[in-house]
C-alpha cells in the first residue's frame, strides 16, 4: 500500500474531527502565523495534541463562541492565518452576528470548522444536531461554505483556506469510523462540482458524508438497471452555475440529498440554479424536511428523514416509475 | 499646555459634530453620545495614541469605536488629524458616503472595524492586542464601549478573557453617560457599579470625570500587568446646553436655529 492509500485510509479509520486535528499538526508546521482557536473542545475536534505541541498557535477561548469570531477576527486582521472550531450550532448559529459583521460586512478572513453537523448527534437532540446551519451562513455575502464528503476532501478543503478571498466555513458530516468516497487522488477547487458516476435520466446532486449513502443507494439502483448521475457538491456557495447546468444536461429527473433542512441548503442551491433555465426539469428535494423530529440515533434519523440509502434508492426508482 | 490643546480640540470637535449633524438633515444623527465621548477621545489622540508613516502603518496604536453609533466623534477627531478631508466628513450619511452613520472600516482613514452592532468591539480588540503582542510590537490598544453597550452579553464573554491572556497593552473605556436609546441605565436594565462588576473579572478599573482632561490622562497613564477598564463618568449630549442629560438627543434631527445657538454657546465659552 503506497503512502497516499495509507492516508486515506487512516482518515478513513479515524473519521472526520480527528482527521481535522492530524491535518492541522501538518499545516502548522509549514505556517507560523497560524493559530487555532476553540471554544473549550479540543477533544471533540481532534486537536489535543494540536494544543499540547504548539501551544504558541492555540488559543483556548472558554464556552464563548461570540467572543471566539470576535478574537479571531482581531487576529486575522493583523496577520495570522486563523481556524476556529467547535459544535457545528455553536460555531454558527450561536455567533452568527458576529460571523456577519466581522467576516461578512469587513471580509476578514478565517476559517471556522463546524464539528458534527448534521444528524450525527441525534441521539443528543436537536440543540446539537445542525441542520440549518448552511441555510443561515448562505445569506451572508463572502463566507465560502465547504461539506467535505471524506477525510482526504476535508485536507483539501483546510488547504484550499489559504489561497482563498474569503472566510470559509467547512462542514463536517458523518461519523467515525467514515467510508471514504474517493480511493484516488482528484483535482479539488473551491466552486467546482465533481462527478462521481456517470449515468443517464436521473441525476442525485449531494454532499458531505451522506454522500456514502448515496453511493449505497447506487449499489441497489444498478440492480434494477437504474444508472443515476451522481455529484458531489463539496462547495455549496460559491457554486460553477455552469457547471451545475452541463451536468443537467440529459437528465429530466433531479434528485438532492442532503443532511440539512430542505430550505437553504443544497435543495435550495440546485432549486435556484434550475429556476434560471427552461425550467424542463423535475426537482426533489430529499432531506429534513423543515422540521424538528424526535431524537435518535443516525441511522434512526437518516432513515426518518429519507436520506438513508433504501429511502433514496426507493425514492429514486418511484421517481422513474 | 497640553490641557488647553485639548480643550481647544475639544470644542473643535464639538463643533465639527454640529456641523456633521446640521448636514445630515433629515437623515439625523446620534449626538448625545457622540457627544459625552468628545473628552475621552480628544485626550486620546491627543497624547497616547499615535499614527505612524503610511508605510509603517501596522505600528499604530488601534481605537475601536465599540459603540458605533458615536462615529461622529470619532469623525470629528480624524478631521481635524487630517486622516479624512473635510468633503469626506460633510458626505457624512449621504448616498455612497465612506462615513455613514456607523463605521465602516478604512484602516488609512483611521477607522479599524466596522462597527454599530453592539457588544462586538472588545473582542476585537482582544485579537488585535493578541496579535500585536505576538508581533512584540508595543503598540496599544483602546476600545470605547457604551454603559448601555453592556447590556450585550458578548461584552462580558470579552471581559473575562482579556485577563486571562494578561493582555496590558488593552484599555477598555466605558462612556457612562447613564442613558441609553430609550431612557437611562437604570430605566431599561440596571447595570449598577459597573466599576465593581469588572474589577471582579480581574481589570484594573480607573474612575474617573469623563469630561476633566487631566483626570484622563493620569488614567490612560496608569502603567498595569492587567488590562485596564477606565470608567468614565460623562454627561450625555454634554457641550450642547438644550441636550445635557436630555435623552431626547440620543438621535435626532439638528436644526439651523439650533445648531447656530449650539455654535454660540460653545464660542461663549471659551
Amino acid at each position: 500500500m503506497n503512502k497516499f492509500s495509507k492516508k486515506i485510509n487512516f482518515y478513513s479509520s479515524i473519521g472526520m474531527r480527528a482527521s481535522f486535528g492530524m491535518i492541522m499538526l501538518e499545516l502548522v508546521k509549514k505556517d507560523k502565523n497560524l493559530m487555532v482557536l476553540t471554544s473549550d473542545v479540543s477533544t471533540s475536534a481532534g486537536l489535543d495534541r494540536f494544543r499540547n505541541q504548539h501551544k504558541e498557535n492555540y488559543l483556548e477561548i472558554g464556552i464563548s463562541e461570540q467572543n471566539m469570531i470576535g478574537v479571531a477576527a482581531g487576529l486575522s486582521n493583523d496577520g495570522f492565518n486563523v481556524f476556529t472550531s467547535t459544535f457545528s450550532p455553536f460555531q454558527t448559529l450561536r455567533c452568527l452576528e458576529q460571523i456577519k459583521v466581522n467576516l461578512g460586512y469587513m471580509n476578514i478572513k478565517i476559517c471556522m470548522v463546524g464539528l458534527a453537523s448534521g444528524l450525527v448527534l441525534g441521539n443528543l437532540g436537536y440543540t446539537h444536531c445542525s441542520v440549518e446551519d448552511v441555510g443561515a451562513l448562505r445569506s451572508i455575502p463572502n463566507i465560502d461554505i465547504l461539506t467535505p464528503c471524506d477525510g482526504l476532501e476535508l485536507e483539501k478543503c483546510l488547504t484550499a483556506f489559504n489561497k482563498s478571498n474569503n472566510s470559509m466555513y467547512i462542514r463536517l458530516t458523518g461519523s467515525s469510523p467514515l467510508k471514504k468516497i474517493y480511493n484516488e487522488n482528484y483535482n479539488f477547487k473551491i466552486g467546482e462540482p465533481k462527478k462521481i458516476k456517470d449515468g443517464k435520466k436521473i441525476i442525485l446532486f449531494s454532499s458531505g458524508a451522506i454522500i456514502n449513502e448515496v453511493l449505497i443507494a447506487n449499489e441497489i439502483l444498478r440492480k434494477k438497471n437504474i444508472f443515476p448521475t451522481i455529484i458531489n457538491v463539496h462547495s455549496l456557495k460559491p457554486i460553477n452555475k455552469k457547471n451545475v447546468l452541463n451536468f443537467l444536461k440529459g437528465h429530466k429527473y433531479v434528485v438532492t440529498i442532503e443532511e440539512h433542512n430542505i430550505i437553504g441548503g443544497l435543495g435550495s442551491v440546485i432549486s435556484e440554479i434550475i429556476s434560471e433555465t427552461d425550467r424542463s426539469h423535475k426537482l426533489y428535494r430529499l432531506g429534513v424536511k423543515d422540521t424538528y423530529s424526535k431524537s435518535g440515533s443516525y441511522d434512526y434519523l437518516k432513515k426518518l428523514h429519507g436520506i438513508d440509502s433504501v429511502s433514496i434508492a426507493k425514492k429514486v426508482k418511484s421517481i422513474l416509475k | 499646555m497640553v490641557i488647553n490643546h485639548i480643550k481647544i480640540l475639544s470644542k473643535n470637535v464639538r463643533k465639527n459634530i454640529l456641523k456633521a449633524s446640521l448636514e445630515a438633515g433629515s437623515a439625523s444623527a446620534h449626538i448625545g453620545g457622540a457627544l459625552s465621548s468628545v473628552e475621552i477621545l480628544s485626550t486620546l489622540y491627543s497624547e497616547f495614541i499615535s499614527f505612524p508613516e503610511k508605510k509603517n502603518w501596522h505600528d499604530r496604536d488601534r481605537l475601536i469605536l465599540s459603540k458605533g453609533h458615536a462615529c461622529l466623534v470619532l469623525y470629528s477627531i480624524l478631521l481635524e488629524k487630517k486622516l479624512i478631508t473635510k468633503k469626506e466628513f460633510l458626505s457624512f450619511e449621504k448616498n455612497n458616503s465612506i462615513l455613514p452613520g456607523h463605521p465602516v472600516m478604512n484602516k488609512f482613514k483611521g477607522i479599524e472595524f466596522s462597527n454599530g452592532s453592539l457588544g462586538l468591539g472588545l473582542s476585537l480588540g482582544i485579537g488585535s492586542a493578541i496579535a500585536l503582542k505576538k508581533k512584540q510590537k508595543s503598540n496599544k490598544v483602546y476600545v470605547l464601549i457604551g454603559d448601555g453597550e453592556c447590556n450585550e452579553g458578548s461584552v462580558w464573554e470579552a471581559a473575562l478573557l482579556g485577563p486571562n491572556l494578561k493582555l496590558n497593552n488593552l484599555t477598555c473605556i466605558i462612556d457612562k453617560n447613564n442613558f441609553q436609546q430609550t431612557g437611562s441605565n437604570k430605566e431599561i436594565l440596571d447595570i449598577d457599579d459597573l466599576a465593581s462588576k469588572w474589577r471582579s473579572f480581574n481589570w484594573h478599573v480607573v474612575e474617573v470625570s469623563g469630561h476633566e482632561i487631566n483626570e484622563l490622562i493620569e488614567a490612560f497613564k496608569v502603567v498595569t500587568d492587567k488590562p485596564k477598564l477606565i470608567v468614565a463618568k460623562t454627561i450625555k449630549g454634554k457641550g450642547l446646553v438644550f441636550a445635557e442629560n436630555n435623552n431626547e438627543w440620543h438621535h435626532k434631527i439638528l436644526t439651523k436655529k439650533l445648531y447656530d445657538e449650539a455654535i454660540k454657546n460653545l464660542d461663549a465659552h471659551e
